[in-house]
């Protein structure tokens, strides 16, 4: 099948792009430069390329493992990587809590426990231990046994405002 | 189980520092944090090709034909490389030259086979083209016709006369002999002699970023290559296959991430190169996890046999350890993982009688080298097996048994090297246990177990390599501190304790380090990030320079003040008299000063580990490693006698890692690695089968997840006794090393049976409970 032009708005840019049917969103997007999406495996096993993603009209983004989605399904999404919640000089809470309770280690993995972890905090803002490993069970880590992660994700939660809402 | 107190430690005062210890944010962490960071993978050039590698189907075959030409006239195709366009390709894939041993046929590898395939996945041509695509759809245009020979995938078969052989003269790859006392004497004196058999199987990788690279030719000629690695330094090797000088290979690593061993060989970074060259065009090439598999070294699979004489009381009088590990179809560095384990067989325990017989031997398998631990973790899976079995065998409790036996500081180990540091074996078992807390009763089928191992583990490299590190360290203008060292940052935070030993001696916060690394040609070479080495050579080398720096600014500061060297010091950015800080000048305005002088402001400094020679190759007696760290992995598990699942309850790790430099760091090593090694125990399942890996993905071999195991309780001691900075010893693969044991322990305290083979499936551990009913 030919290519065709579709629209993918991430972290607020808007790109219109054509793409063949059978690219992925995950190449889609890494190769318009958003290499913060990281790919560990394209099946969907180890979550490393999770992002937000979110249709008009829906309330908050959904996580996704952007390699099981294809361009095509994100026409006209929101999509949210890691590099849209913070910067250095501003981060996410949680990116912050991340860099501090030692969760990054190799970090190959760091964008895409940080995705799944706002999924939750956007609609669980104070999760219990067990709610957190729950939501952090598709994502591998080879580097930090996970414990530091559970902290970070932990001490985000509790420096943020209890009200629900994506708007972090 | 009896339930342990804390032995108590010796009075130790270690000096008071102002960075080194804390938990500081790591440098490399925020950017990680906020996908700032760029891996291999995520770099582009303009007019970059795309390489895919052509792969054996066949783990053992002549190749009878190989026609490119379809491939190479696909629209878009740049380029087809096989053996017969880069004849000359080989690589070193043992140390050559460093060991004293002979260079054996078989030790260089070929970039590309060219007659003969010896495993499945062997890489045989390359391919670029303009679009990921297009590559992938040259690769089935490659004709290849195999006939098949016979092939050898048990090294107890390949050791036998006649077995099919890989390299001449036989399969045999190395071995290694150890004799102490007198075998013969000490069994004769011993009440009990235990005999035990142990396999350990492979483990893969499974770091999160499969292997990736750049690479282009410059203006200059050079051949720059971005890659993710743990060894810059095989720019050398890479000069050599690719036919050109040392200094025209330049190898600008990124943050790896995760290597753990198996970016130590030279992975995609040799097909950059020659594609590269042949092109004239930047090349990128980034593997499948699928490749990634198939295409890096495994951990190696062992048989361990254990022969031990003991007296009643539990003193072990004598022992003879034989040692078998698959080498895989290529050398890499099978003969120094074998050292390591063969030297580390008889565990951490006064064995003043013993024999020790090990061998690697080349099978048509996935070819093993690399990985955390080294060899290390096989031997400790048998030696603490072993004591327990022992313990059982005499009614002792395993603690008693391990107090009589274990190894103090100023005893020796196997090759008679004299142990200097502290020993702390009591220490860390006594505490790793008492984090346990009470056993958690058994409920219905599910019955409940608690165990430990002991262990010890070199640090830095084996020292007849003559192993050096580099390190620059400089203060800018403005105060600030810059340092220079080709250190691959693999994620434990390699670059960052560099950092922060360079902010204490010079008295700086460690926002005002910054660091650049892991740069062939314009960084100081400082070696490998390989065998828990970076800490101790690095850091020594950094240590020295900020040092040397740290002088010459005390030197212009007590001009400054009219004040003795002596009584003065460096914190937060300035310069002070001790005994009254309220003079003191800004690192600034001393270093202006410095400059205006032209007072030398940076400094490059060497630290050279211990040499000494190789081992006598009879008896195996010398000194192999510059120290070793000590400790303790406990773990309680829930086993279900009616399934064999087995639920690891509780975890704790004690170490003394000498002195932590960067406490957060420390504990995620730990925790880390030895979640590592419960899942080496307790699911990962590397299924090969007449050589093919029958496991090729993350839904196939499966690595813990954050379900799987409880956080790990972390105790950290700190004896200051290392030989890195500050007294730190090395934690990287040692935190690994105790785990599977451990496990294995507390099963056997379960149900009553031990099982000597990993990992420990559900049929395994019902075979077991079956087998102890019959």
């Amino acid at each position: 099948m030919k290519p065709e032009v579709i629209t993918l708005n991430v972290n607020g840019r808007t790109h219109h792009i054509a793409l063949a049917p059978n690219v992925t969103l995950l190449t889609a997007v890494r190769d318009l430069g958003y290499t913060d999406v990281k790919c560990g495996c394209e099946k969907g096993d180890c979550g490393a390329c999770a992002v937000l993603l979110a249709f008009p009209g829906a309330e908050r983004g959904e996580p996704v493992n952007s390699c099981l989605v294809l361009a095509w399904q994100a026409d006209g999404a929101d999509i949210t990587t890691v590099a849209g919640l913070g910067t250095a000089a501003q981060p996410h809470p949680l990116q912050a809590a991340f860099a501090d309770a030692g969760a990054i280690q190799c970090g190959y993995c760091s964008p895409g426990f940080i995705i799944a972890a706002k999924a939750l905090l956007d609609c669980n803002p104070r999760p219990t231990e067990h709610e957190i490993r729950d939501a952090i069970e598709g994502n591998l880590c080879r580097c930090t046994g996970y414990g530091h992660i559970v902290d970070a994700i932990r001490g985000a939660a509790d420096k943020l405002p209890p009200a629900k809402g994506g708007a972090q | 189980m009896t339930r342990y107190t804390a032995k108590p430690l010796p009075p130790i005062q270690l000096p008071e520092l102002r960075q080194v210890g804390k938990p500081l944010r790591r440098v490399d962490a925020m950017g990680k944090a906020v996908g700032a960071t760029a891996y291999a993978g995520d770099f582009s050039m303009p007019r970059m090709l795309h390489a895919k590698v052509f792969r054996s189907s066949q783990a053992s075959a002549y190749i009878k034909r190989l026609d490119v030409r379809k491939a190479r006239s696909l629209a878009g195709v740049a380029c087809v490389l096989t053996a017969a366009d880069v004849p000359n390709a080989r690589l070193a894939s043992d140390i050559p030259g460093q060991t004293g041993q002979q260079i054996r046929a078989g030790s260089e590898v070929p970039a590309l086979a060219s007659d003969r395939v010896r495993f499945y996945g062997e890489p045989i041509a390359l391919i670029a083209a303009e679009t990921p695509n297009i590559a992938e759809r040259a690769m089935p245009l490659i004709e290849i016709e195999y006939e098949p020979l016979p092939g050898v995938y048990d090294p107890m078969e390949a050791m036998k006369p006649g077995a099919p052989n890989l390299h001449p003269p036989d399969n045999i790859v190395a071995r290694w002999k150890i004799r102490k006392g007198n075998t013969e004497a000490g069994f004769a004196e011993a009440d009990l002699i235990v005999e035990n058999t142990f396999r350990l199987p492979y483990q893969e990788h499974a770091y999160l970023e499969p292997e990736a690279g750049v690479a282009w030719i410059d203006e200059r000629g050079v051949i720059n290559i971005r890659v993710s690695t743990q060894v810059i330094e095989h720019f050398r090797s890479i000069a050599r296959a690719v036919g050109v000088p040392q200094n025209k290979i330049r190898i600008q690593g990124t943050m790896v991430g995760g290597g753990f061993g198996g970016k130590e060989d030279i992975t995609v970074e040799i097909y950059l190169a020659l594609l590269a060259k042949h092109t004239n065009r930047p090349v990128k090439l980034v593997y499948t996890r699928e490749e990634s598999i198939l295409g890096h070294s495994k951990r190696h699979p062992y048989l361990i046999k254990h022969r031990t004489g003991v007296k009643k009381h539990g003193r072990i009088s004598a022992a003879e350890i034989e040692l078998i590990s698959d080498s895989g179809a290529y050398p890499y560095l099978s003969p120094y993982v074998l050292l390591y384990s063969a030297v580390m067989s008889n565990g951490p325990y006064r064995v003043d009688n013993l024999r020790v017989e090990a061998a690697t031997v080349a099978t048509n398998n996935p070819y093993t080298s690399a990985f955390r631990g080294f060899g290390g973790p096989q031997a400790c899976f048998a030696y603490e097996q072993q004591m327990d079995a022992i313990a059982e065998k005499l009614g002792m409790d395993p603690l008693e048994l391990r107090k009589i036996n274990y190894v103090r500081a100023g005893d020796s180990t196997s090759t008679g090297q004299v142990l200097e540091s502290a020993a702390w074996l009591e220490e860390t078992a006594t505490r790793a246990m008492a984090a346990l807390g009470d056993k958690t009763p058994d409920h219905g089928p599910l019955k409940v177990g608690q165990g430990f191992a002991s262990y010890f583990q070199s640090y830095g490299r084996i020292m007849w390599l003559h192993d050096t590190s580099q390190a620059w360290v400089g203060v800018e203008l403005d105060g600030t501190v810059t340092v220079r060292a080709g250190v691959p940052d693999l994620g434990a935070g390699q670059a960052n304790s560099l950092c922060q030993i360079a902010a204490e001696v010079l008295g700086v916060p460690l926002e005002h380090v910054s660091i650049y690394c892991t740069d062939s040609a314009i960084t100081p070479l400082s070696g490998t990030s390989t065998a828990t080495r970076q800490l101790y050579m690095s850091g020594n080398a950094t240590l020295m320079a900020a040092t040397n720096v740290r002088q010459a600014l005390l030197d212009r500061a007590s001009k400054h003040f009219a004040e003795e060297i002596e009584t003065l010091d460096m914190a937060e950015g300035r310069v002070f008299v001790k005994s009254n800080p309220s003079k003191f000048v800004e690192l600034a305005d001393l270093a202006k000063a410095c400059a205006a002088e032209g007072a030398h402001l940076a400094n490059l400094a060497m630290f050279k580990a211990p040499f000494s020679d190789p081992i006598d190759p009879e008896t195996g007696q010398g000194s192999v490693f510059p120290d070793f760290t000590f400790g303790a992995y406990a773990v309680e598990v829930a086993v279900d006698t009616e399934t064999g699942q087995l639920a690891v309850l509780k975890a704790a790790a004690c170490h003394d890692v000498g002195r932590a430099i960067n406490r957060a760091a420390v504990e995620g090593q730990i925790a880390g690695g030895g979640m590592q090694g419960l899942g080496y125990a307790l699911m990962e399942n590397l299924i090969v089968k007449d050589g093919v890996i029958q496991t090729p993905s993350l839904s196939e071999y499966l690595i813990p997840t954050c379900k799987d195991f409880p956080k790990t309780t972390v105790i950290i001691l700190e004896s200051g006794t290392g030989v890195g900075p500050f007294g730190a010893k090395g934690i990287g693969e040692p935190s690994f090393t105790p785990a599977a044991p451990a496990l294995a322990s507390a099963v056997a305290d379960a149900i009553g049976v031990r099982i000597h083979e990993l990992p420990l499936t559900p049929e395994r551990v019902l075979a077991a409970i079956d087998g102890a009913k019959k």
